[in-house]
């Protein structure tokens, strides 16, 4: 397979899937259950055949590989550019890895438009990994904003009460923020007179055009990250959306704004990233800190997780902005974490939803006497989450903060303030959905985990461990990347350095 | 180099005259009224002009002493007009029959309007520019009012006869102005009077701007742009809902291209001048129809507002000028078309019980009633908002990419920000037709004509970020030939 287009593969695949499954007909419990088998042995084909650009990877090359070029639009440069390097590959592994769980957890919670769900579910996964690979500026806009159909239905069709409101403030809200980056893009296109990224990144851009590049991809990443003030959009998704969709919202589309920070604006744009890295700390800060508080008194078990992913993704930001090595190795291995963790958070309260139907806190307590299983692996998770060394979440938020005392001991004080709420407001959920005694007589009845819900866990509790015992498993074959990022950020900033000083 | 007679680049025009005027007594001596078979002639006659006018080649003709040019811009222009025109008549066969006006004048006064929009964009002079926008004009205040026992029908077609009338009269009085100060109204000539001798431009007089500025508002009227739009809405919804859809396509194709070869041959050298009022126009068109389809429920004005801030779009890319500009005009112009008949093929299908209905509200669960229907329905709206990879982005793409081309910032800025309004209505029609409950469900199956323009049109507007090269290299050519100089 060594000249196979792996990545096409990887990021079509699905959408052939939900080709197919479109062509399903009959009664419709027959169509569900050929949907739903369909969906999931495409989503695991995919994994297994990401799985193949990992080992495949040579993580001593910090380039781009498994690069595929073919014409797209004649009389420009825009071209159907793909390739990963150490930092993209990841966040691929990380959407294929997810899609098959979710797609898994929904087969008992989904039961009406079975057939629509998994086309919404497979073409969703087909976009996150598009965008991931794209090495084309038009590219990547294309699969950036195409997620927002299928996540748009997801939430819309299959969501709760407030689908409708949470559906569209998702759209317009990310709609709004990129439609200013495709601007930005358009410009660069006209500077740079190329739209393929790694060349974009050997451009130097002039200061003043720099900074309202920079603020117009700001605003579409810092809406998809999500970022203190705009982060509002994100509570109404998650508590809105079915499980799977919060598991691939939490998982994935978070990421992708922080994945454009790391792939646009650091390396295209450095001196502005300069300029504007106060007002990110600043903002990260407020995040960490603010939310957290907010989290500490939700009500609703989801509200409170997507608090805690507001407060998780500061991190990452400040992890970025530090621009050493350690803090954006730190803030990719915290997003890794963070898809796993706050996705199988999800998937936790999913379990509790799917038999209840209710998220309330106050509706549950001492389900570890009924659930003991369930128990456990709640545990485990609220543990990864918090960053108990031995998990996943520990090695990510180590590295943010080792990064960020380099750059300045106060962001990393306050960014550590983060760790103590983030511990409470986990603890304070799990002890009252968890611990206590059992008073209510409809949880009397409740179910521990069934067969199909520990296999959609065991992958997750294994790669939690695994990332936090074994972390140079992951952080080697980004290694590469990450130094090159920050070497030629350098020398930028040099070069820009030596310009000023030139001029004066 | 005067040739007075060579017809060879008129033959599409005269063979559509000729056939048009055959159906018409066809229609009178068969003394019945059945529009089916003549549908058929008049779309077969659309057909072979096609043919014609593509057997024409890509020079420039020039013909009766300059007044009519054919040219590449002019046969993708056609060819477009052509199209709609085709999709038309096809999709309001059922209608006509199942509202009982069917009869044979309908398809003859489509034939007619489209040779009037076919004279248009050859024009090459301003007179003769006036007599093809008349001949569209007249033919479609007839159409307006086609349904004539209906009040609404003839209130529309009133409605429009008049401001159309208006709109004409400010135009001729722009034309009278730009004779009286530059002494020609033939487009090579004027463009010769304003590139001035020795590669700078002649700074302009007064009377020659406000002839322009007229001529703009003229031409603004028939594109329906803000803040001369206010007869769309009303003209939309009282029309019978195959005019409708005609009207939505067809003439806006043949006004965007007049006003695109108007302001870049003629003027072209007066872009400084027009390209304030251009952008104006374009802010107001996106801004008006992104704000007022937000409030709408009939589906027809909802459709006006669409059309108006399409226009908007459309328009930016008119301000942008250059090579780069218009070919986004000719993009957005094609893929506007596909997106509109599609979206009218779903509309003209929405009937509860053999009624028509038109409130958006109507469309409920269709999800659920008509899967097929609203998947269509769904990818247009998703398009017409702008969202990648359907076609409706490459559009906005490619107009916004000559903005920025042109150092148009604000423009850009505002206008993008317009898409984010308008995309909510879209998203709210999507809304209805998944997320809602069912309403009464619409009758099926919808003809057979309509569900090939809805098949067609969908098919492209998924297709086209996979196969763009045609289109893209068709338009880029097209455009390239109003810009001599570059090439």
């Amino acid at each position: 397979m060594n000249d196979w287009p792996l990545l096409s593969l990887t990021t079509f695949l699905p959408l052939l899937g939900a080709l197919f499954i479109l062509t399903i007909r009959g009664e419709t419990e027959v169509v569900a259950r050929n949907a739903r088998a369909v969906a999931l042995l495409t989503s695991i084909a995919t994994f297994i055949i990401s799985l193949f650009i990992a080992v495949k990877f040579n993580g001593a090359s910090p380039d781009f590989q498994f690069k595929e070029t073919a014409l797209w639009f004649p009389g420009t440069t825009i071209a159907y550019s793909m390739g990963v390097d150490g930092i993209s590959m990841w966040f691929v592994i990380l959407s294929t890895f997810l899609t098959p769980l979710c797609i898994l957890s929904s087969f008992g919670g989904v039961t009406v438009r079975v057939k629509e769900y998994m086309v919404a579910f497979l073409i969703l996964e087909t976009m996150m990994v598009g965008m991931f690979c794209a090495l084309d500026l038009v590219l990547f806009y294309i699969f950036f904003e195409a997620v927002l159909i299928p996540m748009f239905i997801i939430i819309g069709v299959w969501g709760g009460a407030r689908r409708v409101y949470a559906a569209f403030k998702f759209f317009l809200y990310t709609l709004a923020g990129s439609v200013l980056m495709l601007l930005a893009m358009l410009v660069m296109y006209f500077e740079a007179h190329t739209t393929d990224i790694p060349s974009l990144m050997a451009h130097s851009f002039p200061f003043a055009m720099q900074q309202w590049l920079w603020l117009a991809f700001f605003a579409s990443f810092a809406v998809k990250v999500p970022m203190w003030p705009v982060h509002t959009w994100l509570p109404d998704a998650h508590v809105e959306a079915p499980t799977a969709g919060s598991v691939i919202l939490a998982g994935v589309l978070l990421k992708m704004g922080a994945y454009g920070f790391i792939r646009f604006s650091v390396p295209m744009l450095p001196d502005a990233s300069v300029y504007f890295t106060p007002l990110i700390y600043t903002l990260s800060i407020v995040a960490v800190i603010y939310t957290s508080l907010v989290a500490l008194v939700q009500e609703d078990m989801k509200k409170l997780i997507a608090y805690s992913s507001v407060a998780h993704m500061g991190y990452v930001t400040i992890g970025i902005f530090s621009m050493t090595v350690q803090g954006v190795e730190g803030a990719i291995y915290q997003m890794l974490s963070h898809g796993v963790v706050s996705g199988a958070l999800f998937l936790c309260v999913g379990v509790v939803y799917d038999r209840m139907h209710t998220r309330e806190i106050n509706r549950y307590g001492g389900l570890a006497t009924r659930m003991p299983k369930y128990a456990a692996v709640f545990m485990l998770f609220t543990m990864a989450s918090v960053g108990l060394p031995g998990t996943s979440g520990f090695v990510g938020e180590f590295l943010v903060l080792l990064g960020a005392f380099q750059v300045s001991s106060w962001v990393a004080f306050f960014a550590a303030t983060g760790l103590v709420l983030g511990a409470a407001y986990m603890l304070v959920l799990y002890r009252r959905v968890v611990f206590g005694r059992l008073t209510r007589d409809d949880l009397k009845t409740i179910l521990d985990l069934d067969m199909r819900e520990i296999a959609v866990f065991v992958p997750l509790i294994l790669v939690v461990i695994w990332m936090g015992v074994q972390p140079n498993t992951f952080i080697d074959p980004m290694h590469a990347s990450v130094a090159k990022l920050i070497d030629n950020y350098e020398l930028a900033r040099a070069a820009h350095e030596g310009l000023s000083v030139a001029a004066r | 180099m005067i040739k007075t007679l060579d017809l060879v680049p008129v033959l599409p025009e005269i063979f559509m005259a000729v056939a048009a005027l055959a159906l018409l007594m066809l229609g009178v001596f068969r003394k019945e009224d059945n529009t089916r078979p003549i549908s058929v002639l008049v779309i077969l006659v659309l057909g072979a002009t096609m043919m014609l006018v593509s057997s024409l080649g890509g020079e420039r003709h020039l013909a009766f002493n300059g007044l009519f040019v054919a040219d590449r811009f002019s046969g993708f222009a056609k060819a477009l007009i052509l199209l709609a025109s085709a999709f038309s008549v096809a999709m309001s066969l059922q209608y006509l029959e199942k509202e009982r006006v069917s009869r044979f004048e309908y398809p003859v006064l489509v034939l007619l309007a489209t040779l009037g929009m076919m004279m248009m964009v050859s024009a090459n002079d301003f007179m003769s520019l006036y007599l093809g926008l008349e001949l569209q004009s007249l033919s479609l205040y007839i159409l307006a009012a086609y349904q004539r026992d209906s009040l609404k029908s003839t209130e529309a077609g009133l409605k429009y006869f008049v401001l159309g009338a208006l709109a004409s009269g400010l135009l001729l009085y722009g034309v009278s102005l730009l004779y009286g100060f530059a002494g020609t109204t033939n487009f090579d000539g004027l463009h010769n009077v304003f590139a001035g001798g020795h590669g700078h431009a002649v700074k302009p007089g007064l009377g020659i701007i406000a002839g322009l500025v007229f001529v703009v508002a003229g031409l603004s009227f028939k594109l329906s742009a803000v803040p001369f739009h206010m007869w769309a809405p009303d003209v939309y919804e009282g029309a019978p809902t195959p005019v409708t859809s005609f009207f939505a396509v067809a003439p806006k194709i043949a006004a965007v291209c007049l006003f695109v070869r108007v302001l870049t041959g003629p003027f072209g050298d007066l872009a400084d001048q027009w390209r304030q009022v251009v952008t104006f126009i374009a802010i107001g068109s996106m801004f008006v129809g992104a704000f007022g389809a937000v409030v709408q429920t009939n589906i027809k004005r909802l459709m006006a507002y669409s059309s108006i801030g399409h226009v908007g779009f459309i328009l930016v890319g008119v301000a942008a000028g250059g090579e780069l500009g218009i070919q986004g005009v000719l993009i957005y112009l094609a893929i506007y078309l596909f997106m509109n008949l599609g979206a009218f093929a779903v509309i003209l299908s929405m009937r509860q019980k053999g009624r028509l209905v038109e409130d958006i509200n109507d469309l409920g669960g269709l999800s659920k009633t008509n899967p097929a229907m609203a998947f269509i329905m769904a990818v247009l709206m998703f398009s017409m908002a702008g969202v990648p990879p359907l076609a409706g982005f490459w559009g906005k793409f490619y107009v916004f990419m000559a903005a920025i081309e042109a150092h148009l910032y604000t423009l850009s800025v505002l206008g993008v920000l317009s898409s984010v309004v308008s995309a909510f209505y879209y998203l709210r029609i999507i809304k209805i037709i998944y997320f809602d409950e069912c309403s009464e469900p619409l009758d099926r199956p919808v003809g057979r004509s309509i569900a090939l323009v809805m098949a067609v049109s969908t098919l492209v507007v998924l297709a086209f970020t996979f196969v763009p090269a045609p289109l893209v290299t068709g338009a880029k050519a097209a455009a390239a030939v109003l810009f001599p100089a570059a090439g």
